[in-house]
């Protein structure tokens, strides 16, 4: 109705001043002739292309990781070379860019706030960051709120096939995000030994062991990199827990929408004494995982109510219920987010009618208590 | 170099499956880390001279066959019986095979000065073809050489005259063929195999029989105890089948039998990529998925039917083996085999067909309610070796739109068996035993099947016990997009997308139950151990 209305005031403002200009008896308009509701009524009737529109076919496939690739291109993929981008010139480039585009950007657009800072205070570099992964702002955020002494000597472990397979692609996150490849299916030697090396350096690491973006909001089981990395060089791995990415630019979305956004840091973990071996990896997996789940419920409730769910063993799972695509959404969140209702309709019901931030708060605790309920609710028992 | 055909295990970097849906396509994302896909092995290479081949098959004759030319006199009464509209599918592009094969053994024949020659349709109890049809089948030179002089029949399975009853086989099954076929001095069959249940005795046994021979292994029992049609040490239809072609042969009916073999190329370039594996679309792939897509989205159901049907396949001749029966279909089957088998390892919960716009019956035509059961649980549940993909009491997910429509003409009976017999019951073995007869003997049916282009009476039976395997194996069976009063009617659940179906399958064989899409066609046959 607003811009049914602009566009007739707008056209009767127009014919009015054409008519009175004749008899030059009339002020001229004085305002410019593009307005918020013109620019709202535009919008409406411009059908802006769906986030899905965006995927495959409308882009290149992506490639199975059961599936050989043809070796059709050099350097790219795992082969990618990012050495370059650890050299004076581009880091001093991209000191620059982070402290004065990167950072005011995330700043404007995520609004973070940073909790658990104290808790790695006392650490020394290097140190790898493990956290959970729901949108492509997560890894921007988390470099642009960890403390400087870390923050430009940081790389970021991307995926080989998503992030590395251009050039184009390859060269914007290696430079931005110091990204080095690895693949995300498993810890290959090759990615294992690269990461290795450069924590022996003096560099620390950002990694996100879930190895993708959620596809529906819910976490995804952890692989095992991040706490072999940390088992095998022995340096501490710190859980972060991020929420509000996901309403800010959700997979698949085009649109950045401005929010809210909390970086948790939680205690770091170590590695014991067998430390290299198979089984501490795999242990220290099992903790990591559960030390992000805890800092997902501390959000959520409060540090004493998550330590003592943590205590015994009833936090709560960030992989959410099992339960079929429908229900999974709906324990995200009853109340209808800032899309509450839009869904794509497919997919497996990612983005089905959730995103908002309050359609986050059952995971990962925008939560009620700070919009004024309990938020403490998960989902019903199964 | 053709790559085998293969399985995907789907992971969280697999693209969307294109997955088949009636007159159209869509892209379905399916559960990673339980789903895999199955794709069927690239065309072979095909012959590079098949005429060539062709007269060198007749020439040396497999099993204890002499070479054709040497069983062709004059005086001599000899008859050229061919496969009907039903294959292959989509239909050859000219030439057809059938078209290459009989001209060379008209060729032989005009050679060895042989003046009876009549050619018959094996239509069984399928529709008569009509002149377009046969044209592009046999091509016009044949046609008009032989057309006008009343020498080019279909073979009418109601006429009591045209028919002979030859006897009986030991498991007391009856057999009786087309007179002029078993009465010639030599009846040359030229087949087409497109999978591995066509083809050697079932040529001649079913395509020129008659009702009172057909039904003895078109009926609920032989279909239960096929597992599968493709796979010939254990279809009973096919030991059925043996038995009547022994009987015919004792009968004294010399069969000299040419049977060819296609590969695999389905579609025209245009449309490529649908047999083409969706991480290796190019660029231009996806913009004629796309176009397609979004036009097929734009165009009314007919107009889509017509475009579909219109579709020509670029099939090209693999292989040629002509002789003694028995003979030649072992060497046609393990050419078929080449082609198509995949090996899979262990069965799944859930298998999820996407069924295209054409099954062997609605060539040219309409893909009735009844086509589309037939084609999912008849045909690709079928599509395997071994043991079916799907495991004893899990779910089937079909995909079609499953329109309540039906082709008046070619599908009469079908009509009604929809509305009278399946409101009543969809448990085959009460269909056959209420129903089948009134069905197979009605007056109305059987004028409409020798006189205009109509189904047999019974045919719409034939289709409901073809999926009796799957429906006794079965758990349940779920329609995606399909028209929810037709899927209700069928006795299957609908289902709006495919996450509602898996969802709905869900009750049957539990949440984290495996998957096993059949990128089907192109046309493959799973081998599962």
């Amino acid at each position: 109705m607003a811009s049914s209305g602009s566009r007739r005031s707008g056209a009767a403002g127009r014919g009015g001043v054409a008519g009175r200009g004749l008899s030059g008896s009339v002020e001229p308009l004085r305002r410019l002739p593009v307005t918020p509701e013109s620019l709202r009524a535009l919008r409406s009737r411009v059908r802006l292309p769906r986030a899905s529109s965006l995927a495959f076919p409308f882009t290149a496939p992506s490639w199975p990781g059961g599936i050989d690739r043809p070796p059709v291109e050099k350097n790219l993929g795992m082969d990618y070379d990012s050495e370059w981008a650890r050299r004076y010139p581009a880091r001093f480039a991209r000191v620059l860019v982070q402290e004065l585009v990167s950072r005011p950007l995330v700043q404007a657009v995520a609004s973070p706030t940073v909790d658990g800072l104290d808790r790695i205070s006392h650490l020394d570099e290097p140190v790898i960051f493990a956290a959970n992964h729901v949108s492509h702002v997560d890894a921007p955020l988390i470099l642009s709120v960890i403390p400087e002494r870390w923050r430009h000597r940081m790389f970021v472990a991307g995926a080989a096939d998503y992030f590395f397979d251009t050039r184009v692609k390859a060269t914007v996150f290696a430079f931005l995000l110091n990204a080095v490849p690895i693949e995300r299916q498993r810890a290959s030697r090759e990615s294992v030994n690269r990461v290795a090396s450069l924590l022996a350096e003096g560099w620390s690491l950002l990694i996100f062991p879930e190895g993708g973006r959620s596809p529906d909001g819910w976490a995804q089981p952890h692989s095992a990199g991040a706490a072999w990395l940390g088992a095998r060089t022995g340096r501490p791995v710190v859980p972060v827990y991020v929420s509000g990415t996901r309403d800010i630019l959700p997979k698949g979305g085009n649109v950045i929408r401005p929010g809210r956004t909390i970086v948790t840091f939680g205690r770091p973990l170590q590695a014991r004494e067998d430390r290299g071996t198979s089984a501490e990896a795999r242990a220290l997996a099992e903790r990591l995982e559960r030390a992000v789940a805890a800092l997902a419920d501390e959000q959520t409730t409060d540090w004493w109510t998550a330590r003592r769910r943590a205590a015994s063993n009833t936090t709560p799972a960030l992989t959410g219920p099992e339960a079929g695509a429908w229900r999974r959404t709906w324990a995200l969140g009853r109340g209808a987010g800032r899309d509450g209702g839009r869904g794509t309709g497919r997919g497996g019901g990612r983005g089905t009618g959730l995103s908002g931030l309050s359609g986050l708060s059952g995971l990962s605790g925008l939560s009620g208590r700070r919009r004024g309920g309990s938020g403490t609710e998960r989902w019903p028992a199964d | 170099m053709p790559r085998p055909g293969f399985v995907l295990e789907v992971d969280r970097s697999t693209p969307p499956i294109l997955t088949w849906h009636g007159e159209g396509f869509r892209l379905e994302r399916l559960p990673a880390g339980r789903s895999r896909v199955i794709y069927a092995p690239e065309p072979l290479e095909p012959l590079e001279d098949p005429d060539d081949a062709i007269r060198d098959a007749l020439l040396n004759p497999l099993g204890d066959s002499q070479p054709l030319p040497s069983l062709l006199f004059p005086g001599m009464k000899l008859t050229i019986a061919f496969d009907d509209i039903s294959l292959p599918l989509p239909p050859m592009r000219r030439p057809d095979n059938r078209q290459r094969v009989i001209e060379a053994v008209l060729d032989m024949a005009a050679h060895a000065g042989v003046d009876d020659v009549v050619l018959i349709c094996a239509l069984a109890l399928h529709r008569r073809m009509t002149e377009a049809e046969l044209r592009h089948a046999i091509g016009d030179r044949v046609y008009d050489a032989f057309a006008p002089h009343g020498l080019l029949l279909q073979h009418d399975a109601e006429d009591p005259d045209a028919m002979v009853h030859l006897g009986q086989t030991d498991h007391g099954e009856d057999v009786e063929i087309n007179r002029r076929a078993a009465e010639s001095d030599l009846l040359v069959y030229v087949n087409i195999n497109l999978v591995a249940m066509d083809g050697g005795h079932k040529s001649v046994a079913t395509g020129l029989a008659s009702y009172r021979s057909l039904r003895h292994h078109h009926n609920v029992k032989t279909m239960r105890h096929s597992r599968s049609f493709m796979d010939q040490e254990k279809s009973e239809l096919h030991s059925s089948n043996w038995r009547m072609g022994r009987l015919i042969a004792a009968a004294g009916v010399k069969v000299f039998q040419i049977e060819t073999t296609l590969n695999n190329d389905t579609f025209p370039s245009q449309m490529a990529f649908l047999q083409k594996r969706e991480w290796e679309w190019s660029a231009r792939d996806r913009g004629l998925y796309l176009a397609t897509e979004r036009s097929l989205a734009m165009t009314p159901p007919r107009a889509a039917r017509s475009i579909f049907q219109s579709i020509k396949a670029p099939h090209q001749m693999t292989g040629v083996n002509a002789g003694e029966v028995e003979a030649v279909h072992r060497a046609t089957t393990e050419m078929v085999y080449r082609q198509q088998l995949v090996h899979v390892e262990g069965q799944t919960d859930i298998a999820v067909f996407g069924l295209p716009h054409l099954c062997p019956y609605n060539v040219n035509s309409i893909m009735n309610p009844i086509l589309v059961m037939c084609m999912g649980l008849g045909y690709l549940f079928n599509l395997y070796r071994g043991q079916p993909v799907v495991r004893k009491g899990g779910v089937a997910i079909l995909s079609h739109p499953t329109p309540w429509a039906f082709h008046p003409v070619h599908h009469p009976s079908y009509i009604d068996f929809f509305e009278e017999v399946l409101a009543d019951t969809t448990d085959p073995v009460e269909i056959e035993k209420n129903y089948e007869e009134r069905y197979a003997t009605d007056e109305w049916y059987r004028h409409l099947y020798r006189t205009s282009h109509a189904y047999h009476g019974v045919h719409p039976f034939y289709m409901w016990y073809w999926g009796a395997h799957a429906l006794e194996h079965l758990g349940r069976v779920i329609i995606v997009g399909g028209e929810p009063r037709s899927v209700r009617r069928l006795g299957f659940s609908p289902a709006s997308t495919l996450t509602d179906a898996l969802e709905m399958a869900s009750d049957v064989v539990g949440r984290d139950a495996t998957i096993t899409h059949l990128h089907c066609p192109p046309i493959m046959l799973a081998d599962v151990h």
